[in-house]
């Protein structure tokens, strides 16, 4: 008996012998610039190939500006690691979406929206949030750039069987109450390492409900609780989703894979060695408040007392958070005023999101004091979304509507937080200088952004007046 | 890579939970395509101010700590980014090993690729430890993998754990990606028996 964590392995064993790590193959590599150019020296030095270039896909994100990129790069250094990834590419043969082409976008947009991601697949990236390809049932994680070199030359990887963590939400999410709720409340219960070692695997009305897009937003920060990936098992909303995408088998191949892919899927009575359980009931937006995706309340709550943390270390954390944070203990989260509002990364800027923000911000203008962006995940994205209608509700709000790309999720680029900032964030890190030195980051959903750039400061978007 | 088999060093404490990679090295220093200078941007933000002048009350800016090798620190060390530029900077920088009660997962391979050792210890022993290295001057610790043993001058020794094949590896500092290719064969093999659609990747 078991589960589709262990079904997915299993199927991928090449070698395997007591006192070692598993040799386990790998199906998909999507690469960017930023983790792999110490990666093709190391092939270059040693004198080696990439053994599959056509399981290999590259895109830029990271490091790229969301305006007039395809103009020199104000960043040398930046536009150095462009050009070397362009370079590797085109000596080792993978095929690279550049920045001139509609399907270049981050990577984990990329990936699924191309069809590249699949079902029962292995999935490998130099990025820890590789794990959000498991919303489709696919075994993806995040790796090293030694890793990055070791999958290039042998399209494998040594590997230690993780353990199985079931992670069950049923009932029906309340109104206002969003995938990326749904993770935050998850972390905030099982904390920032309480996945350590494990490979959780969500089940639950919960999931089955949400569509892919969220699906994918919840597996996404599955490491910002530690764990090694995370894991949906596909459905008939999976298949819809790939179904005539560019890299999906197509006609009888396309029926054989669905009939394996509908395989996929933990045993009735298979053990998972940790269960954790959720009433969507008790669910309501979240906000985070301090410097770790754990440290969060609900937004109708207030920030947590010195005398909430459960010991000394934890109350040093709260100070330190407080302190960068600048926020008092026990203060009013929808008091809490910002600076800066950013919907994008590939925790939630797909177009669902894009849909969900557009709602809440139709005939608002934002706040005189904030100022905002919006940064699609990828170049297709962002056509869909202006023939729908939403960028020209975004941009009459005063928004700013970029071009695909990381942007200010991590602050690489020219997009970034001047010291003191404090910002609304649909991204997935709040740590110290995430978004640039001194900046301060709330990680919400993006109705929630949305409606807190158009207040000025956090709001219950439960109570919010939609014009629609 | 480095092998390594037994070290000697200071210990520096910066005990802290949930250290994450972003705080290690920041982003602004992921750019260069190179694998070494990396150290000068170790824990940037804590060691510089925006002027870039070093804060003297930071721990590993304290004199008495300058050449510390052996880096103690709290629970969940190195969450967040995948980046390897993180062991690089505290390698270049001079640390070999590193000691907290539980490491996040990619960082944890990512030491042993780099040649760090990391030492995961019962967090009352590193609190222990954390108290030594504040107030005994010059507190040196001796890692020795090949008997997984770790002891001071003054009467502490316990023993730790590594899987027996990283030990194996970090000891004869071998690199997998030739360790790998022994099974070529299989490797091949696997490809071969492959149903054809699942050599997916060409929309057929
Ligand atoms: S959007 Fe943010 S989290 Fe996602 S890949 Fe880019 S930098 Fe990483």
């Amino acid at each position: 008996m078991k589960t589709l964590y262990d079904k997915i392995w299993d199927a991928h064993i090449v070698h395997e012998e007591t006192g070692k790590p598993a040799l386990l193959y790998v199906d998909l590599h999507l690469i960017h610039e930023v983790t792999t150019p110490q990666a093709f020296a190391g092939l270059r030095l040693a004198n080696r190939k990439v053994r599959r270039p056509d399981l290999t896909f590259a895109t830029l994100d990271h490091a790229i500006p969301t305006i007039d990129r395809n103009l020199p790069f104000n960043d040398k250094i930046a536009e150095k690691q462009v050009e070397a990834l362009r370079k590797n590419c085109e000596e080792f043969g993978i095929k690279l979406f550049d920045l001139d082409r509609i399907e270049q976008g981050i990577i984990h947009v990329f990936g699924p929206e191309q069809g590249l991601v699949q079902p029962g697949q292995t999935i490998v990236c130099g990025d820890s949030h590789t794990s959000t390809h498991g919303a489709f049932g696919a075994l993806a994680f995040g790796i090293g750039t030694s890793e990055v070199e070791h999958v290039f030359a042998t399209q494998t990887l040594p590997q230690s069987r993780s353990k199985n963590m079931l992670i069950k939400v049923e009932g029906e999410l309340p109104f206002g109450v969003t995938a990326k709720d749904v993770i935050l409340a998850i972390i905030n219960e099982i904390g920032t390492d309480g996945a350590t070692g494990y490979v959780i695997e969500y089940a639950g009305a919960v999931f089955e409900n949400l569509s892919m897009e969220g699906r994918m937003t919840v597996c996404n920060m599955s490491i910002e609780a530690g764990a090694r990936a995370g894991l949906i098992a596909p459905d008939e909303k999976t298949f819809e989703y790939l179904k005539d995408k560019p890299f999906v088998p197509k006609g009888k191949n396309w029926e054989k894979a669905v009939e394996y892919w509908q395989t996929l899927k933990t045993d009735d009575d298979a053990k998972f060695d940790k269960v954790v359980e959720i009433e969507a009931e008790t669910l309501a937006p979240f906000v985070t408040w301090g410097t770790s995706p754990g440290m969060s309340v609900k937004v109708s709550e207030n920030v947590p007392d010195l005398t909430d943390a459960k010991n000394e270390t934890e109350r040093k954390s709260f100070e330190r958070a407080f302190e960068y944070m600048a926020l008092n203990p026990a203060q009013k989260v929808e008091e809490i005023e910002i600076d800066r509002a950013f919907i994008g990364s590939c925790t939630n800027s797909r177009i669902e999101d894009l849909r969900e923000a557009a709602k809440v911000i139709k005939g608002y203008k934002i706040n005189e004091k904030v100022s905002a962006m919006i940064v699609p995940g990828s170049m297709q994205i962002k056509k869909q979304a202006e023939e729908e209608g939403l960028a020209q509700i975004f941009v009459d709000a005063g928004f700013e509507w970029r071009d695909a790309g990381c942007s200010m999720c991590l602050a690489m680029n020219e997009d970034i937080l001047q010291s003191g900032e404090r910002c609304a964030s649909t991204s997935n890190r709040n740590f110290e200088g995430r978004q640039g030195r001194g900046g301060r980051t709330h990680l919400v959903s993006p109705s929630m952004a949305a409606a807190a750039a158009i207040a000025g400061h956090f709001v219950d978007v439960r109570n919010w007046k939609f014009n629609d | 890579m480095n092998n390594f088999i037994k070290h000697k060093g200071l210990v520096v404490p910066l005990y802290r939970a949930n250290i994450d990679t972003d705080q290690i090295i920041p982003k602004q220093f992921l750019k260069s395509i190179e694998r070494t200078g990396f150290g000068q941007f170790l824990f940037y933000d804590w060691r510089f101010d925006e002027n870039g002048v070093e804060k003297t009350d930071f721990v590993l800016n304290q004199p008495r700590y300058k050449n510390a090798s052996i880096l103690l620190t709290g629970k969940n060390f190195g969450c967040g980014s995948s980046r390897e530029h993180a062991p690089w900077s505290l390698e270049d920088f001079g640390f070999r090993v590193v000691i907290a009660s539980a490491f996040a997962d990619i960082f944890y391979n990512n030491c042993l690729k780099v040649g760090i050792l990391p030492v995961v210890l019962d967090e009352e022993v590193i609190a222990e430890s954390v108290r030594k290295a504040e107030t005994v001057e010059d507190y040196q610790l001796t890692i020795d993998l090949e008997n997984c043993k770790i002891f001071d001058e003054h009467g502490f020794e316990t023993a730790f754990s590594i899987d027996d094949f990283r030990r194996y590896c970090l000891l004869n500092g071998l690199d997998d990606i030739g360790l790998t290719l022994q099974y070529e064969t299989e490797i091949a093999d696997f490809e071969n028996t492959r149903p054809g659609w699942k050599n997916f990747a060409r929309g057929t």
